[in-house]
């Protein structure tokens, strides 16, 4: 492992040069925008054009080393951003460093730097077995032999690929597939990652593995990661902080824990009493919603503090247990979706 | 398509463009090499079903002789050529096209590619798209057409009564390569233009399986009309009929300058570079699918 540890810091060394001076934004996005021209039949000979603002407008940056959650319901503009971000689309607008280059005009220079997983389609050849694959990304990548080698078992030891590098890739399941991919996209070293919906699809089993694989990655290699999914607990996993766009606009971009206060979020207080009372009154800021028994249930805004709130409740009933539960991160995006 | 390949440390100058457009070509070839190298090696690992691949190229692109031969059976000469001359006609069209389909035939799918949206990842590897494509699930089968191609034209190298000189075997030799040239420009151009209409195969297939038809056949078959369509508008005549004319000792119909006959090469070169416009510009315009 600590052979591992040096081949990795080499590496950092030699990426060094034009990294170290954009260490403030690796990824630095600005009024980023992206308009699709789509045509329709209307009639019989017409076409109407109109356009689709796919990205309208984003700005965001991220550290080297981030590990950040893109978030945003169907149609909110994510895969556009990433195939921007890799140089797959150009922009209609706004400008876009990923490691200080242009991605569209750079794009074979940049793309030695980056990975790559979009969870709806496999990057591997269809017809090769796993190793076969393999073999050409080394080539196209021109990986050294020895690291190769070495980036090849980690992650075939922790993905768990050892039967699987000889099976045909239209004969991986889902899953194996997926972890086939993360593995294609790791072979050379990339300082990014971008994940499009990588755990798409993977049982409670398989996303564990991921998302283990990907902590450890962002921990041990400072490998900068972009995730879009639609499974919130992917991002409660993995991320801290989270951006979220809808329409092509940048709706949050902060730490996820803050998703909670502006998604005007309430929480909620749970009381046991010593017997069965009336609805809890009386108390400022909060509002008794349900009783069951000797059970009753207060909610009050995320912004406000419980302390002063159970000492109340202590001070005037019978306390005898309580918890408190924060707002489901998918209610709060919910309705962050909604508005 | 130019890519850095070697040159990766160096400032990303615009300067020695020149150098780097070279370096880009070798890496797009060494790239081309290892990928068709590694399809030729798993299709290798069911030898018997390569075996009967292979027979059934040969053998159905044989079948187009097999006309030929038939309408010969009736005929004495096809517009005023006889069986030697047309089967010279027929080898140089077959190598030369067999070698352009085994080489770049894969460029008819990139209408697929667009619309599936696989041609996303094409473009996050560092290895020129045309490369990517073209050695894709390289075929080692086609070489049945080219073997078929080759022993019709060998046979007819036996019967023609021709005095050969250097320059007719330099002129026969140009023909299989530059023609190779043409039809392979034809592969990607008709590639290039399914960036924008992702259905243009069938135009494509026209121009090409088309052609390779045409060019088996001689030329006096043909109206003039059509035969000065592939002379000026899609260059075939430069894949055999001119110079083939010339090395037969035949007149062409259109009765152009002599030289012309030599002109292939030229012709070969200003369809690459046409050629790689259009796919730089076709490249361009690429924007993905919704998914
Ligand atoms: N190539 C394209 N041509 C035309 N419109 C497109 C294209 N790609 C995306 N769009 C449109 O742009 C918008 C954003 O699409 P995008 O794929 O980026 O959404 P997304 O956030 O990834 O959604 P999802 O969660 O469903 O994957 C959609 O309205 C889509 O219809
Ligand atoms: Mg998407």
């Amino acid at each position: 492992m600590t052979g591992d540890k040096k081949g990795w810091e080499a590496v950092q060394e030699d990426a060094g040069g034009s990294v170290r001076d954009t260490d403030g934004a690796f990824i630095d996005v600005r009024d980023l925008r992206k308009t699709f021209r789509v045509r329709r039949r209307s009639g019989l000979l017409r076409r109407t054009s109109s356009d689709v603002h796919a990205v309208d407008g984003i700005s965001f940056t991220l550290r080297r080393g981030e590990m950040t959650g893109f978030i945003g319901p169907n149609g909110a503009g994510k895969s556009t951003t990433i195939k921007m971000l890799t140089g797959i689309l150009s922009p209609s607008g706004g400008r876009l460093r990923v490691a200080g280059v242009d991605p569209a005009r750079d794009r074979t220079r940049l793309v030695r730097r980056i990975g790559v997983v979009f969870g709806q389609r496999t990057t591997l050849w269809w017809d090769l077995p796993l190793r076969d694959s393999y073999g050409l990304v080394r080539r196209m990548y021109r990986i050294p032999r020895a690291r190769y080698e070495e980036n090849l078992a980690r992650c075939v030891e922790l993905l768990e690929l050892g039967g699987l590098l000889d099976v045909p890739v239209r004969q991986l399941s889902l899953g194996q597939r997926m972890r086939g991919d993360i593995t294609a996209a790791l072979l050379h070293d990339p300082d990014v990652l971008y994940l499009d919906e990588p755990t798409i699809g993977l049982d409670v089993v398989s996303k564990a593995r991921v998302r283990e694989f990907l902590l450890r990655l962002n921990a041990e290699r400072r490998t900068t990661v972009l995730l879009t999914t639609h499974d919130l607990s992917d991002i409660e996993h993995l991320c801290e902080r989270v951006v979220v766009i809808d329409h092509g606009r940048l709706m949050y971009d902060g730490a996820l824990a803050g998703l909670h206060e502006i998604g005007s979020g309430e929480r909620t207080l749970v009381v046991d009493l010593e017997r069965e009372l009336p609805p809890i009154e009386g108390i400022e800021g909060a509002r008794t919603v349900r009783t069951e028994g000797p059970r009753q249930w207060l909610t009050f805004p995320a912004t406000a503090s419980a302390a002063p709130l159970v000492s109340r409740i202590a001070a005037d009933y019978p306390l005898v247990d309580l918890s408190l539960r924060e707002p489901a991160i998918e209610d709060v995006i919910a309705r962050m979706y909604a508005a | 398509m130019a890519e850095p390949g070697a040159v990766e440390r160096r400032a990303p100058g615009r300067g020695l463009s020149a150098r780097r457009a070279l370096g880009g070509v070798a890496w797009g070839l060494r790239a081309y090499g290892f990928i068709a190298a590694m399809w030729v090696r798993s299709t290798m690992a069911y030898r018997a079903s390569f075996a009967m691949m292979l027979v059934a190229n040969f053998t159905t692109t044989f079948l187009d002789f097999a006309a030929i031969m038939i309408m010969f059976s009736q005929v004495d000469a096809l517009g005023g050529f006889a069986l030697p001359e047309v089967a010279f006609l027929y080898g140089t069209s077959c190598v030369a096209f067999g070698l352009a389909d085994l080489l770049l035939g894969e460029a008819e799918r990139i209408g697929r590619r667009v619309r599936d949206g696989t041609m996303d990842i094409l473009l996050t590897r560092p290895v020129p798209v045309l490369s990517q494509i073209a050695a894709d699930r390289f075929a080692l089968r086609r070489l049945g057409r080219i073997t078929q191609g080759a022993l019709v034209l060998g046979w007819s190298l036996t019967r023609l009564e021709l005095e050969w000189t250097a320059g007719s075997v330099l002129l026969t030799v140009s023909m299989v390569l530059c023609g190779g040239l043409i039809f392979g420009c034809l592969f990607v151009l008709g590639g290039a233009f399914q960036f924008w209409a992702q259905d243009a195969s069938e135009v494509q297939n026209a121009f090409t399986y088309g052609g390779t038809t045409l060019l088996q056949y001689p030329p006096t078959v043909f109206g003039k009309e059509l035969v000065r369509g592939a002379t000026f508008v899609v260059p075939l005549a430069f894949v055999n009929w001119l110079p083939a004319l010339r090395v037969l000792g035949r007149d062409d119909p259109l009765g152009l300058p002599g030289w012309v006959d030599f002109a292939a090469p030229a012709v070969a070169l200003l369809c690459c570079a046409g050629t790689a416009l259009v796919w730089r510009a076709g490249l361009r315009s690429y924007r993905s699918t919704g998914s």
